[in-house]
């Protein structure tokens, strides 16, 4: 018996068998059924882990189809769609995935069915059933109004109605149901005879293309794995390369014998379907995963999806540099950001604002655009630099200190620096169209020490503090 | 029989690899191009060393030989983060400033010296880029003769010229091509502003060839380094008999 707290109230969320035998029911306040039953054993609800165990039982009925949608707290709605015949049809399927769960200790309740609404009021009230396209209205029937799951409201107003079963809701014209419940109700019910269609939600981002490999005898070894994905991509390829197009994410997905799963995506720059490529940027991240690829008894089915593909179009000549060069750098940036991340290779581009440590922008470079702003130089020609090579990121506070002979020294992580020259200020002011309260704006100095290192220094505030943006070269 | 022979070596001397392995770019200082018998090899290891405290100076000799031997070609800076921390973020319109364009620049970061080594080995292997430059602070014990054997050897497999920037570390064996050890130069007393980034370069190691220290002026402008035009200081020149004799008997 497990309990949770509902509107301030504890109430019965799952009940045994045995217990719904003496009169027990979902919903129920829990002082009602002790009430009745002195000896109930209660467990309070986990709802995180509940979803947690849904997940993986989402993730295991992934080997029967990519599309896996979750329906309340303890459903799961599998589109089969095209995929049924795979598994020797309809009926096999359901049999084998109610049977499987059963055999992994799940209490399990199944249907098919043309749409998904009816499909879950068949699972309520016709577990095992499969129901042939054009029969759902005739088969529902039957079936009581709360097959249709609507909210409680609704199900009483129909049971004081005198509305018992679904046909006989069926009977009444739309326009007073409309009338009476609103738009959405007449939607589920067209639904629930087989009418009209309502998309699932998918659990995970639709695969677009997808190759998948069974195996009688599940697979361990690294060689047979990479073979494999070799395999798959070259079969994924032939697809892209029909239509056009290159995949900018794929996913491996190993399922293993025992049940558990693994996804491994990769993503790359631009439109990709060279084998050979996505075998090698498969090959590094499995090389680098931190967690490496534990193979267990063995995978007995691997599936590659693009689940991002592009048009792969032919690149128009470049006069300086060649269409090779550029292919031959983005697959570098690939196989970095596989290796590190994609956060980690970066490429600049120009930012339009005048403050120096937001001038320019650091972007993944797998993701990087081309953008219409220009770099500007500030300098005029002839000039030396007028921003430092290195900026620091974090303030460094600096102070100036004056000896007795006037000359001054500037004292920076605790070492003193005889100041020689000294240029400025150059006034930067902040944005005020973009805070509120500006931060002050700072007067930035170029300052050389004694050896020639030349530093970009700032004064800022009231009283003035002064820090340490860059060192030139 | 010796017509075919003289064509068959002729044939193997025109492999484009071999070829383009030995182009050496001049720098523009004419000393020091002297010195290096032409200018600097590109497709090899060389490796700048940073004095204490001229970290950002280091940065900018590094990026300006990058950018002569890179040519029109993009450039990989592979740094770590304690780097970024320590000595400064790399600024996109610091290297605007100096005259290089941000655009040509790939910025990978990467957290420990091992990752930047392998992250090296595979960028040397891209024909595409022009050169890779790997900032490595301190002296990791991963970074020892047989790495640098293999970087050199990853490089002379392409055309990829690799230059290992290291931040306070002392030189130790290494099978660079060259080493230099970079400081910045004090601009003369009575100048009114001061000029372009200057450099006291010295090469204080060339496999095939002389050493020698100069002041080198960067150019901005023009992408080269100069000689620097002051008088206060005075280089020392690598080709004075004494100096050459000095080294004679070193050698």
């Amino acid at each position: 018996m497990v309990v949770a707290k509902v509107d301030n109230a504890l109430r019965l969320s799952a009940v045994e068998r045995k217990a719904t035998a003496l009169g027990l029911a979902i919903g129920q306040p829990l002082a009602n059924a002790r009430a009745t039953l002195p000896a109930l054993k209660v467990v309070a609800a986990n709802e995180p882990d509940d979803l947690k165990l849904l997940t993986r039982i989402a993730d295991w009925c992934d080997r029967f189809t990519p599309h896996v949608a979750f329906d309340g707290p303890r459903g799961l709605l599998l589109d089969v769609t095209g995929a049924a015949h795979l598994f020797g049809g309809e009926q096999a399927l359901l049999n084998r995935i109610r049977e499987s769960l059963k055999a992994q200790g799940f209490a399990v309740r199944g249907a098919m069915a043309g749409t998904a609404v009816a499909a879950r009021a068949f699972a309520r009230y016709r577990d095992g059933a499969v129901i042939a396209p054009g029969e759902e209205a005739e088969t529902i029937a039957p079936l009581p109004v709360a097959a249709l799951n609507l909210d409680h409201i609704t199900t009483h107003a129909f049971r004081r109605a005198g509305l018992k079963t679904v046909g006989q809701v069926a009977s009444r014209k739309r326009t007073e149901m409309t009338a009476r419940f609103g738009a959405g109700m007449v939607a589920i019910l067209d639904q629930a005879l087989g009418h009209g269609t309502q998309p699932l939600s998918p659990r995970l981002p639709r695969a677009l293309y997808w190759k998948e490999q069974n195996f009688a005898e599940p697979i361990a070894t690294e060689e047979v794995i990479r073979a494999t994905l070799k395999s798959l991509a070259a079969a994924l390829a032939s697809v892209l390369e029909k239509r056009g197009e290159g995949a900018r994410r794929l996913e491996a997905v190993f399922f293993r014998a025992d049940g558990a799963l693994r996804r491994i995506a990769i993503e790359m720059g631009v439109p990709t379907r060279e084998p050979a490529v996505i075998e090698r940027l498969f090959r590094e991240k499995l090389e680098t995963l931190a967690d490496p690829l534990d193979p267990g008894f063995g995978f007995d089915l691997i599936r590659l999806s693009a689940s991002r593909v592009e048009r792969a179009q032919g690149e128009v000549a470049d006069f300086d540099v060649s269409i090779n060069e550029k292919a031959d750098i983005s697959f570098l940036v690939d196989r970095l950001a596989t290796r590190f991340g994609s956060q980690r290779i970066l490429a600049f581009q120009p930012n339009d604002t005048h403050i120096p440590e937001a001038a320019w922008l650091a972007v993944p470079a797998q993701y990087a655009q081309p953008t219409k702003l220009m770099w500007k130089k500030i300098r005029e020609p002839g000039d030396a630099p007028r921003r430092p090579l290195r900026l620091f990121t974090r303030l460094e506070p600096v102070t100036l200190l004056a000896t007795a002979s006037g000359a001054q020294h500037l004292r920076w992580r605790k070492v003193q620096h005889a100041v020689a020259h000294c240029e400025g200020p150059e006034r930067i002011a902040m944005e005020w169209w973009r805070h509120e309260t500006p931060p002050p704006e700072r007067d930035y100095f170029r300052v050389e020490d004694g050896e020639g290192r030349r530093y970009w220094l700032y004064r800022a505030g009231v009283p003035p503090q002064w820090f340490l943006h860059g060192i030139f070269a | 029989m010796r017509m075919e022979k003289i064509a068959a070596l002729r044939a193997s001397l025109a492999r484009p690899g071999l070829a383009e392995a030995s182009i050496r770019i001049p720098l523009g200082h004419a000393a020091a191009d002297l010195c290096l018998k032409g200018g600097l090899e590109r497709g090899v290891l060389h490796e700048v060393f940073a004095a204490i405290g001229h970290e950002a100076a280091a940065t900018g000799f590094t990026a300006g030989l990058a950018a002569r031997v890179a040519a029109r070609k993009r450039l990989l800076w592979i740094r770590q983060d304690y780097s970024a921390l320590e000595f400064g973020e790399l600024s996109a319109t610091g290297f605007l400033e100096f005259g290089i364009d941000p655009a040509r620049l790939l910025l990978l970061c990467v957290a420990d010296a091992a990752d930047a080594l392998r992250a090296t080995n595979d960028a040397l292997s891209c024909a595409a880029l022009g050169a890779v430059v790997i900032e490595i602070p301190g002296r990791p014990k991963i970074l020892d003769l047989m790495a640098s054997r293999r970087l050199t050897l990853a490089c002379v497999q392409k055309t990829v010229t690799a230059f290992l920037l290291r931040f306070n570390a002392e030189p130790e064996a290494s099978t660079a091509e060259t080493r230099w050890l970079v400081r910045a130069a004090p601009s003369p007393p009575q100048a009114e502003n001061w000029g372009h980034p200057v450099f006291e370069a010295g090469l204080i190691r060339n496999r095939h060839g002389r050493t020698g220290e100069w002041v080198m002026e960067w150019s901005c402008d023009d992408g080269l380094f100069k000689e620097a035009d002051r008088g206060a200081v005075v280089s020392a020149p690598c080709d004075r008999p004494a100096a050459a004799a000095r080294q004679a008997a070193s050698r």
